[in-house]
This record gives structure tokens, sequence and C-alpha cells, in this order.
């Protein structure tokens, strides 16, 4: 799962808000397929990591209930412009990606 | 007899067919982290005691969630929650009726604001439910959403 988050990060003050999308269809096990009447294996994101300079600031556990194609966004004290975010997503098949930016 | 026998095989051979295909058996050796439990909780009471160890969240008012009164499609329910309590360290949200009430639970370093932003699905309408934890006390408010459409059937 290549370039499946754009994410960006922009300084307001002595604070970062960082957005990110990503690129993922969150399934969760429970949807069955018209057609064929059978359950759509669940397939979502599990466990999300942000840092900022290298140093973890957030971390989140999701489920299923997270809609497809996830947006999140948060704020962290003390970023400035030119400072590195990375953020890193882990699915329950094992899948993974990771992006980063630098707050603008 | 032999008949039952294969009945019987077969029942139980589907049941886990269908644990696997739910995902509730997919490996997840690598996810030590991820509370399996809390997820899979079918209240928002189980979830927190899976979660954290407790359900004792005090109701607060400076805790604000911001979600549509009225949510057309249940699958895309924009929610965000803003606290001033300081000192916060986590995040969780709840949709109250959803099978599986649990939808994230956000962990914050000291220099993340008590603010997230993100997008639920919603099978029903019901109670948004926050929980923002602040070292090892917790807090909570809610808010009603009415869901037009519900976001986890197919």
């Amino acid at each position: 799962m290549a370039d499946s988050i754009r994410i960006k990060a922009k300084a307001q003050g002595a604070e970062a808000e960082v957005k990110a999308l990503i690129t993922h269809p969150m399934e969760t096990g429970q949807r069955k397929d018209k057609k064929t009447g059978q359950a759509i294996p669940a397939h979502f994101i599990q466990e999300l990591v942000c840092k900022h300079n290298g140093a973890q600031v957030m971390s989140a556990q999701w489920g299923a209930a997270i809609s497809k194609n996830p947006y999140v966004s948060f704020v962290i004290a003390g970023a400035k412009t030119g400072d590195a975010i990375e953020m890193s997503w882990v699915d329950n098949k094992g899948e993974k990606d990771s992006a980063s930016a630098k707050v603008e | 007899m032999q008949r039952r026998q294969f009945l019987k095989g077969t029942l139980a051979g589907s049941a886990v067919a269908v644990a696997v295909g739910a995902g509730l058996l997919s490996p997840r050796s690598v996810l030590a982290a991820w509370p399996t439990a809390a997820f899979e909780a079918k209240s928002v009471n189980d979830a927190l005691s899976g979660l954290f160890g407790n359900t004792s969240a005090a109701d607060s008012k400076d805790i604000e969630i911001k979600a549509p009164d009225i949510a057309e499609n249940g699958a895309v329910v924009p929610v965000s929650v803003t606290t001033k309590i300081a000192g916060v360290t986590g995040i969780a949200l709840l949709a109250s009726t959803n099978n599986n009430p649990l939808a994230a639970n956000f962990e914050f370093a000291q220099s993340v604001k008590g603010y997230v932003s993100t997008r639920i699905k919603m099978a029903k309408t019901s109670d948004v439910v926050a929980i923002v934890k602040a070292g090892d006390k917790m807090y909570t408010n809610k808010k009603n959403v009415k869901v037009t459409i519900g976001g986890c059937g197919g």
C-alpha cells in the first residue's frame, strides 16, 4: 500500500496542526457481498503512530468503526516550521505504510 | 449416527470459517498492543474495562464533542473532541449502539493538545461517547447523533 497517506502539518503560532488522509477500505467484516452473499473479510487499520522530529507523540488503536479512507487531525504544541512529522499505520492483515512531511 | 457426526463436524467447521472470515481469529501476534477484548466488546462499559481496566469516568462539561445533530450517512460521521482538561494523555471515541462500540483510542504525548478529529461509522442513532484520559483519571461526555442511513450494513 504505497502512497496511502496524505499528510500535512501547518504551524499556527506556537503549535502545529497535523492533518492526514489515509486511503484504506476499513472493511468491518460485517458486510456481505451483494452478489455472492459471502461475508467480506475484515480489513482495517489497527494502529496509527505519529512522530514529531523522531519522537513518538501520538499513537492510536483503531477499530473497524473508523470510516473508510480515514481522516485524522490533532495538534502538537511546540512544533514549528521545518519540523519533521512522520506517520505510519499497520492493519489487521499486517499491511503497513508510512509517510512524512515538514511542518509548513 | 454417522450422519449426525458428519453434521456436527461441518457445523463446527463452518463456525470456525465464519470466525476467520470476520477477522476474529486472524493472526495478531505482530499487534500485541492492540486491545482485542476492548474492540470486540459489545457494550460501552465492557469496552472501557477492556481498554483501561475500569469504567469510572466522571462526567465533564470541559469536553466538547463536535458532531452533526443529524448524520445522513452513518458510514461517515465527522467527530471532533476538544477538551480544556490539563494533562490529557488520551482520547477514546465510542458509538454507544454500534455492534462493537469502541471506534478508536488515541494516546498522546505531553506535547499534544487535548484535541482530535476523525470520522467514524455509526450503525444507528445513538450517543457518541468521548473518554478523555488525564493521567489515571477519566472524564467523559457524550452527544446524541441521529443517523438516517446506518453505516455498518451492506
